[in-house]
């Protein structure tokens, strides 16, 4: 309805109103809703071109794709199922970890941190999610994986009693590569974001909630546990999906210290792989059935990406509209 | 303010693109040969003003990007077999050649001491031999204080030419790797840990004792890595320099070879070593803008008279006289778009 | 009351431990950080030099720096960002001024929440698809464009929300003037919500800024130093990926170099978006 229809009904409009303009009003709100629709094109041109360039793959393998272990281009078979559960694993991981020191520092930057450095520690967690991500790998490979071997590896392998479940699950070559170790640097990397995000979403409280809260008496832990977190529930968890979301598709870091073999990983220090790192690795030498067969994990990974970033948008908006 | 911005940007690119010299080439494939072609160009530009631009995206994106006409050549560790140019029109040339090292982290062993022959290594990257004390490999280091340390295997997790060298070279050597993962730039490993480009091997192999990886040669010398000796076809035992790589490729028939498809592995020169390999270019045979066409080929004649010293000061072998006499006569294959010779 | 003060001391623990933990977390997170910006200082500043910024990318063992790849990168982000600027506000615009609650206003919004954290490796396979596979070859602009794919859906989530927090007092006195809806925005909306968009777009050009993947496939990397967009284009991000994995030390230690340039600029961008921010919320 329009102001168009309006301006036009006068005969005689306001000089200063430009009334030549009401005549691109159309044109404008075309120009925008051309805007709108190029980003909705382009998500949808990556995804048909993913699903066309995936097909063989898919169309040869079937639900074998994503079920079968052995990935071997030597014999131009493909089974993915080693990747995807070690990308579910490491995300999975990371997220556990990220979480309470995310949900940690939001906490000290918005109740306890002194006003006074509250603008330096937000700017440097904020600065960290903008190095590349291959400073992330390379740290980790020359400067966190001895550490992790020698801290922390060999002395769990030994204080594992044989037989025991313990050192199943500690199985591996102790030299500071694996799911744990790359689960570990994954979860450096999403810490920045989340503590952002989480700590925007604690600001959105409203202070006469809080002060109330604290007028009744209640402590600092007391107020976050019991009315600011509440309050943000949902919101929270969108963030905490964010989060997953880019750990599912990180390349880079993760190729450096995951160990990369195909297999489903058989301990947290056991070598594995995840989507994205078997793209990075074998997409530029691929050719053929391997080539499709990588565009169709990358098909795998947009769609689980695409699930888990759905779930968080729908929580977050809840949020942040109620 | 910010449209004038705008406009300043996109004129200044319109200039330039109008401004660009004639002759810019560009090609790109295999990463082993990328830091001599890199140095190549820079001479190159130097003397002739003509740049060519080489990137390194791997074997696999050359061959790729050049039947996709997204590059002037391409280039490739792994040499395409004669019907593999044919169905694409192309024609393949080498350049220079390397070596891939087996390294390792024994405390105690020094670089050279240990000796391997392609059976061990074959059982070793199976996962059948598990220590380095293991009887079968003490029988060939008699005297070499072996310790009793578990063999951890590292191999590539990126598709390379290397691990292309180094596949095939097992699967020459063992009818049960032949069989098994094969040969191929990346393949199915039975055991072993993936580390990311040379580096990511290499720096497995420091952090874990007993550790056993592959990495082209530039990088062990560069490096200082602890690496084997191999028996080679002959019998002989050598060290991995570069006349054992050049005795490898002096020794091959490349006049029998159509398409210059010919592996340098095992060859049975006395002093060759025997994980040996060259890395190829891939042109068009019918090149559409003949131009073009003679630049490229105008680039790596020159690089073959005057570019082996460089290829030397960066541990890569260059072609042997007649072998370069051979790839000149080739080019005649290479027609523009009214069938004559694009160079000469 | 001795049940009372028993609660009030168990409280006052747990509230202890809570803050306790606040702090320590925060400690170690900010330890971890620091490691890593410490080795990147480090480890960069070793290869920062006058060379850096008037030579360009070497061969191994000659002298070099990266002006090509500065100038390349800078170049390639701004024709982005200006493509990204100009479908990022216009969308916001649709989205917060047009849209309301329409499905397909949902949808856009919805799916525009997507591509803002896809993964970038597959945007840049897109845009190979269309872009330099049929036009016979990489260029700066196909890298542009990957850049742009990138940087709009920021762009557009921020303009949205900017313009919503602009009082609808604003466009109802703009129109009682007279003024038809899109003459309003383009001269009231636009001109108070710009410091917000403008903060936006830099927090979209540090997204950016790092990014290897989508530059792989797209504009490739160029040796030399060229202006031209429609060649292969230098780039950081690729150069530093590249040179960090040779064997040669002169090439790994521009990589380093590389990689603090970039995160100096992030730091610079944020902080200024920062101080915009602070300036558009202040007026």
């Amino acid at each position: 309805m329009s102001t168009a229809e309006l301006t036009a009904a006068k005969p005689a409009p306001v000089r200063r109103a430009s009334p030549a303009g009401a005549n691109l009003e159309r044109l404008f709100e075309g120009v925008c809703f051309a805007a709108a629709t190029a980003l909705l094109a382009a998500l949808g041109g990556v995804l048909v071109s993913l699903a066309i360039g995936g097909w063989p793959a898919l169309a040869k393998f079937g639900l074998g794709f994503v079920t079968n272990v052995t990935w071997d281009p030597v014999k131009d078979v493909y089974g993915a199922a080693g990747p995807i559960a070690g990308t579910l694993i490491t995300s999975a991981l990371a997220l556990l970890m990220a979480l309470p020191v995310a949900g940690g520092v939001a906490f000290f930057l918005v109740e306890l941190c002194p006003p006074i450095l509250r603008r330096p520690i937000g700017t440097a967690v904020e600065l960290l999610a903008g190095i590349p991500s291959i400073v992330y790998g390379m740290w980790g490979l020359f400067v966190f994986a001895p550490f992790f071997a020698k801290w922390v590896e060999i002395p769990t392998m030994g204080a594992a009693p044989p037989g025991s479940f313990w050192e199943t699950l500690t199985q591996g070559i102790p030299n500071g590569s694996g799911i744990l170790a790359a689960s570990i640097i994954l979860a450096i990397m999403i810490l920045p974001f989340m503590a952002a995000t989480l700590r925007e979403l604690l600001l959105t409280v409203p202070a006469q909630v809080r002060e109330s809260a604290y007028g009744l008496g209640a402590t600092t832990g007391e107020v976050v546990m019991s009315v600011t977190l509440p309050y943000v529930r949902r919101g929270a968890i969108g963030a905490v999906m964010l989060g997953l979301g880019r750990a599912l598709g990180e390349t880079m870091a993760v190729t450096f210290i995951i160990g990369n073999s195909h297999g489903f990983p058989k301990g947290i220090f056991d070598a594995g792989s995840t989507i994205a790192s078997t793209i990075a690795n074998e997409f530029n030498e691929a050719s053929g059935l391997q080539s499709s067969a990588l565009i169709a994990l990358g098909l795998v990974l947009f769609l689980i990406t695409f699930t888990v970033l759905a779930l968080a948008r729908l929580l977050l908006r809840d949020q942040v509209k109620g | 303010m910010l449209k004038r911005f705008a406009a300043t940007i996109v004129s200044l690119a319109l200039v330039g693109g109008g401004a660009a010299v004639a002759g810019n080439l560009s090609g790109a494939g295999a990463t082993f040969p990328a830091p001599v072609y890199a140095k190549w160009a820079e001479t190159y530009k130097a003397q002739t003003g003509a740049a060519l631009n080489y990137q390194a995206i791997g074997s696999g994106g050359g061959i790729k990007q050049i039947n996709a006409n997204t590059v002037d050549f391409g280039a490739s560790d792994k040499p395409l077999k004669p019907d593999a140019l044919a169905a694409g029109g192309l024609q393949q040339f080498p350049t220079v050649i390397g070596g891939v090292v087996p390294v390792m982290n024994l405390p105690g062993v020094q670089p050279g001491q240990i000796k391997l022959t392609g059976p061990l290594l074959a059982d070793i990257y199976r996962g059948v031999l598990k220590k380095w004390n293991d009887p079968v490999i003490v029988s060939y280091n008699k005297g070499v204080a072996l310790p009793n340390l578990p063999i951890t295997v590292v191999h590539r997790s990126d598709g390379s030419g290397t691990t292309f060298l180094f596949t095939s070279y097992l699967s020459l050597q063992a009818a049960h790797w032949a069989s098994g993962p094969g040969a191929s730039d990346s393949v199915n490993w039975p055991v072993g840990i993936g580390g990311k480009g040379n580096d990511g091997v290499a720096a497995f192999v420091k952090q874990t004792p007993g550790a056993i990886g592959y990495v082209e040669y530039a990088y062990a010398k560069q490096n200082h890595m602890t690496f084997a000796v191999m028996k080679n076809k002959a019998g002989h035992w050598v060290s991995p320099d570069a006349p054992a790589f050049a005795a490898a490729a002096a020794g091959a028939k490349w006049n029998a070879a159509p398409g210059f498809y010919l592996l340098l592995l095992d060859q049975p020169a006395a002093g060759a070593w025997p994980i040996t390999g060259a890395t190829f270019i891939l042109v068009h045979s019918k090149q559409t803008n003949a131009q073009t066409g003679h630049d490229v080929l105008a680039f790596f004649d020159w690089a073959y008279k005057n570019g082996d010293a460089a290829a030397a000061s960066l541990d890569y072998v260059p072609l042997p006289e007649p072998v370069k006499a051979l790839v000149r006569k080739s080019w005649a294959k290479v027609v523009g778009p009214d069938g004559k010779p694009v160079y000469k | 009351m001795a049940v009372s003060a028993t609660r009030i001391a168990s409280r006052r623990v747990a509230n202890l431990a809570f803050v306790a933990f606040c702090f320590l977390v925060t400690a170690v997170a900010l330890a971890a950080l620091s490691l890593i910006l410490i080795s990147l200082v480090a480890q960069g500043l070793a290869g920062i030099n006058l060379d850096l910024f008037t030579r360009s990318t070497p061969a191994a063992g000659s002298p070099g720096g990266l002006i090509n790849a500065i100038v390349g990168s800078v170049m390639m982000s701004v024709l982005g960002m200006i493509l990204a600027l100009t479908i990022g506000v216009f969308a916001g615009t649709w989205l917060s001024e047009y849209a309301g609650r329409s499905a397909y206003g949902s949808v856009v919004r919805f799916l525009n929440d997507v591509l803002l954290s896809a993964p970038s490796i597959l945007v840049g396979l897109f845009v190979y698809e269309i872009l330099v596979a049929p036009f016979k070859g990489f260029s700066g602009l196909a890298g542009a464009v990957a850049l742009a794919l990138l940087a709009a859906p920021v762009i557009t989530r921020t303009t949205e929300d900017v313009l919503k927090l602009q009082p609808t007092s604003l466009r109802e006195s703009g129109v009682a003037l007279g003024s038809p809806v899109w003459h309003v925005i383009r001269t009231v909306l636009w001109r108070s919500a710009s410091s917000g968009i403008l903060t936006g777009g830099l927090l979209a050009f540090a997204r950016i800024s790092g990014e290897t993947a989508p530059l792989l496939f797209t504009a490739l990397n160029n040796q030399f130093f060229s202006w031209n967009m429609t060649k292969p284009m230098a780039n950081l991000p690729v150069v530093i990926f590249q040179f960090a994995l040779t064997p040669y030390p002169d090439l790994n230690r521009l990589a380093w170099a590389g990689a603090l340039l970039i995160a100096a600029t992030v730091l610079a961008v944020t902080i200024l978006a920062r101080a915009l921010s602070r300036e558009s919320r202040r007026s």
